[in-house]
C-alpha cells in the first residue's frame, strides 16, 4: 500500500505541518513518499529527506510551479496518482485549495480534515464546527485526505534517510498566474506551531492595544492570535484569526483575552492543552472551556500579568 | 470539450458567449444549512445531526458569494445573476431569499439525498454547461459538513481555473485578479475567465433583504428540476458510520487574581 504525502513549503523551508501529516500517513502504512513541488526548492528536498519514516522524496522543481498554483499542481498530482492508494496533505489553506481539485480529477470523494484514523479506509472528522465528530468510511479505490494537523504528533524532522528523486513536471496550464504574497511580518513564533498563544478579541478595542498582548507574548515566547471580530475590526491582519474560518491550533497554553468564546472561535482552539480566559463578563461562554478563568478588566489584568511573568 | 444543451426550461435564450464580457453572467451556488447561531445536536441514534424543526438559513459564505454577485451587478460589470441550490424542497426559501437580495433567477435541483461535494460539483457542472456563465461564485465552505471542496471540484470538472478563499475580486474582460486569505497572509493571483471563485467572509458585508424586495422575489423565476432527470451518477462514496459528540473538556476553575493565575500556570499546569 503506497502513500503519498504532499509537502507544504515556501521553496526554502519545510512547513512543520507536513511533519504531522507524515505522522498521520505512517498510521496507515509505511511505504511513504513525500512530494516536494515548487520552484528552486532543493533546500526543502534536503530537509525533507531527513524526516523519519519517509522512503523517497520526489522533487518537482519548475518555474511552472512558482506559487504552487492549484491548476499546475493538480495536473502534476494526477500524473503521479496511479502509484498511490492514499494521498495526504495538511488541512491548511494550501492543502484545502489543492486536494479537492485533484480528487475531482480522479473522481474521488475527498475526506476533509481528519482528526483520527480508524483503519485504512475509515476516518474520523469534525463537522458542524467541531460540534460533532463523524466516522466515515470511503468506498473509493483511492483515498484523498486532508489532515487536521493538531490531532497528530509531528514526525521527527531529523534522523531519516530518504532518497531524493527528481521527477518531471507537466506543462503550464496557462489558466492562472501567481502575482505575490503580502505576508504579515512578525519576529514572533508562527501562530500555527507556537507552544503558547495569546489571543485578543473585540474586547481589545483597537489595534494599538494589541501591544499589551505582544508584551505578554514576548515574555512567554508566544505567538499572538485573534478572534474574527478583532480581525474584521481591523485590529490585526487576517492570518491572526483562530477558528472555524481561520487557523486551527492546539498549543500547550492558549490565553484568550476579551474573547467571548463563540462556537466558531472554539472550533479553532479547544484542543489546546491548557486554556486561560480573561474576560470581564462572568457569563462569557469561553469560561466553559477554560481550565483557568479570571473575571477581570483586561486593561488591568494584562499589564499586571506582564509584570508578574 | 463542453457540450451545450440550450433547453427552454432553463431559459436558454439568455445564454451569452463567454467572450462578451461587458455583460457578464454569474452563477452562484447556495447551500441551505443549520443556522450558525443554533447549536448542532447529535441524534440519539448517532446517525447525524437533529435537523427536524431546526432553524435553517443560507450558508454564511454563500451570503458573501451572493453579495459579491450583487455588487458586481451594481457596478455594471454583471448583467444577470443566477442562483442554484441542490437540496430539499424547502431550499426554495433560501433561493427566494437570494432573489430578494438581488439575484435575477433561481434553479432548484430537488433531491432528498445528502450529496457529497463531488456530486454537488457534478450537478453544478451540468447547470454551468447549460447556463454558460462567465463566473461561478460559491462559498468557501459549508458550515455543516465543513468540507471546503465544492468550488475546487467544480473548477476541476470544468477545466477552469479556481480562486479560493477570496477577500477581494477585480474582474477584467478576460481575466480576474483575486486576493486570497491564506495562512501566510494575503496572496494575489490572476486567473483566466471563466473561473470558479470561492468567497471568504471578509469579501464583503452581506446586506439584508428589504420587505418590498422579499415581496418582489416571490414573482422572480425559479425553475425546479429533480435530480434524477439529470442522469448523473451522484452516488455517495462515503458512508457515515456514526456521528458522536466530541469529548467534553474537564471543568476548569476560576482564579481570583493575576497572581493566582501565574502561580497555577507555573506550579499546577506547568506550562510556563
Ligand atoms: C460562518 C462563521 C464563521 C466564523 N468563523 C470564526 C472564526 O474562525 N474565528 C472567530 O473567532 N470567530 C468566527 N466567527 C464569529 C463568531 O461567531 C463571533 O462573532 C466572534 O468569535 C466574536 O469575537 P469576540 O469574542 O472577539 O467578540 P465578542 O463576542 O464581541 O466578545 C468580546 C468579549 O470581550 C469581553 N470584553 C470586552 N471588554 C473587555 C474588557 N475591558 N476586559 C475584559 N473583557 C472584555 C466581553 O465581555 C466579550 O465577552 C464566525 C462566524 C460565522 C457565522
Ligand atoms: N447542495 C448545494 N447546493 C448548492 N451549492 C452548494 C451545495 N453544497 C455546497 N455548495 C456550494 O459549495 C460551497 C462549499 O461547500 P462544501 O464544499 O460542502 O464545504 C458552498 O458554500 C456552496 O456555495
Amino acid at each position: 500500500m503506497s502513500i503519498l504525502v504532499i509537502a507544504e513549503h515556501d521553496n526554502i523551508n519545510l512547513n512543520s505541518a507536513t511533519l504531522n501529516t507524515v505522522a498521520a500517513a505512517l498510521q496507515i502504512g509505511s511505504d511513504l513518499d513525500l512530494l516536494v513541488a515548487g520552484h528552486d526548492c532543493s533546500s526543502v528536498a534536503t530537509a525533507a529527506s531527513q524526516v523519519v519514516g519517509v522512503n523517497r522524496i520526489l522533487v518537482a522543481d519548475s518555474d511552472t510551479l512558482n506559487g504552487q498554483l492549484a491548476e499546475n499542481m493538480a495536473n502534476l498530482l494526477v500524473s503521479m496518482a496511479t502509484e498511490y492508494n492514499h494521498i495526504l496533505v495538511s488541512a491548511t489553506t494550501f492543502g484545502k485549495n489543492l486536494l479537492p481539485r485533484v480528487s475531482a480529477m480522479l473522481d474521488v470523494s475527498q475526506i476533509s480534515d481528519i482528526s483520527a484514523i480508524v483503519s485504512e479506509d475509515t476516518f474520523i472528522r469534525p463537522i458542524y464546527a467541531g460540534n460533532a465528530m463523524a466516522t466515515v468510511q470511503s468506498s473509493d479505490s483511492k483515498k484523498l485526505i486532508t489532515v487536521r494537523v493538531t490531532k497528530f504528533d509531528a514526525a521527527s524532522a531529523s534522523g531519516g534517510n530518504a532518497t531524493i528523486n527528481p521527477i518531471s513536471v507537466s506543462e503550464d496550464s496557462g489558466l492562472s498566474r501567481y502575482v505575490g504574497l503580502s505576508a504579515s511580518e512578525s519576529e514572533r513564533v508562527e501562530l500555527a506551531s507556537a507552544d503558547i498563544v495569546v489571543s485578543g478579541g473585540r474586547g481589545m478595542q483597537n489595534g494599538d492595544n494589541f501591544a499589551m498582548l505582544e508584551a505578554v507574548a514576548d515574555k512567554l515566547g508566544a505567538a499572538v492570535g485573534a478572534s474574527r471580530a478583532a480581525v474584521d475590526a481591523g485590529f490585526v491582519p487576517n492570518d491572526y484569526q483562530v477558528g472555524q474560518t481561520g487557523k486551527v491550533i492546539a498549543p500547550d497554553l492558549y490565553i484568550a483575552v476579551g474573547i467571548s468564546g463563540a462556537i466558531q472561535h472554539l472550533a479553532g482552539m479547544k484542543d489546546s492543552k491548557v486554556i486561560v480566559a480573561i474576560n470581564k463578563d462572568t457569563e462569557a461562554p469561553i469560561f466553559q472551556v477554560a481550565d483557568y478563568g479570571l473575571v477581570a478588566d483586561l486593561f488591568d489584568a494584562i499589564p499586571e500579568l506582564e509584570k508578574a511573568l | 470539450m463542453i457540450e451545450y444543451h440550450f433547453r427552454d426550461w432553463l431559459r436558454g435564450d439568455n445564454v451569452k458567449s463567454v467572450t462578451e464580457n461587458l455583460s457578464m453572467k454569474v452563477l452562484v451556488g447556495i447551500k441551505r444549512v443549520l443556522d450558525p447561531q443554533v447549536k448542532a445536536r447529535v441524534k440519539a441514534d448517532q446517525s447525524g445531526i437533529e435537523l427536524t424543526h431546526a432553524k435553517m438559513t443560507m450558508n454564511p459564505f454563500c451570503e458573501n458569494a451572493v453579495e459579491e454577485a450583487i455588487l458586481l451587478k451594481e457596478a455594471g460589470v454583471v448583467e444577470e445573476i443566477v442562483v442554484v441550490s441542490i437540496g430539499v424542497a424547502k431550499a426554495e426559501e433560501t433561493l427566494r431569499n437570494a432573489l430578494a437580495l438581488g439575484a435575477d433567477r433561481a434553479i432548484l435541483v430537488l433531491t432528498e439525498q445528502i450529496l457529497e461535494p463531488l456530486a454537488v460539483a457534478k450537478v453544478l457542472k451540468h447547470i454551468v454547461e447549460k447556463e454558460v456563465p462567465n463566473l461561478v461564485l460559491v462559498g468557501k465552505q459549508a458550515i455543516d459538513d465543513d468540507c471546503n471542496q465544492t468550488g475546487q471540484m467544480l473548477a476541476a470538472l470544468l477545466g477552469w481555473p479556481q480562486a479560493t478563499f477570496a477577500s477581494n475580486i477585480e474582474l477584467q474582460d478576460t481575466d480576474a485578479t483575486i486576493t486570497r486569505e491564506v495562512d501566510g497572509g494575503l496572496e494575489t493571483i490572476n486567473v483566466n475567465l471563466p473561473a470558479v471563485i470561492s468567497a471568504d467572509l471578509r469579501l464583503n458585508e452581506p446586506r439584508y433583504a428589504s420587505l418590498p424586495n422579499v415581496m418582489k422575489a416571490k414573482r422572480k423565476p425559479l425553475d425546479k428540476i429533480t435530480l434524477d432527470t439529470l442522469g448523473l451518477n451522484t452516488a455517495n462514496r462515503l458512508t457515515t458510520l456514526a456521528v458522536n459528540e466530541p469529548p467534553a473538556r474537564a471543568a476548569g476553575i476560576m482564579v481570583a487574581t493575576v497572581e493566582e493565575l501565574v502561580d497555577k500556570l507555573k506550579n499546577e499546569a506547568k506550562v510556563i
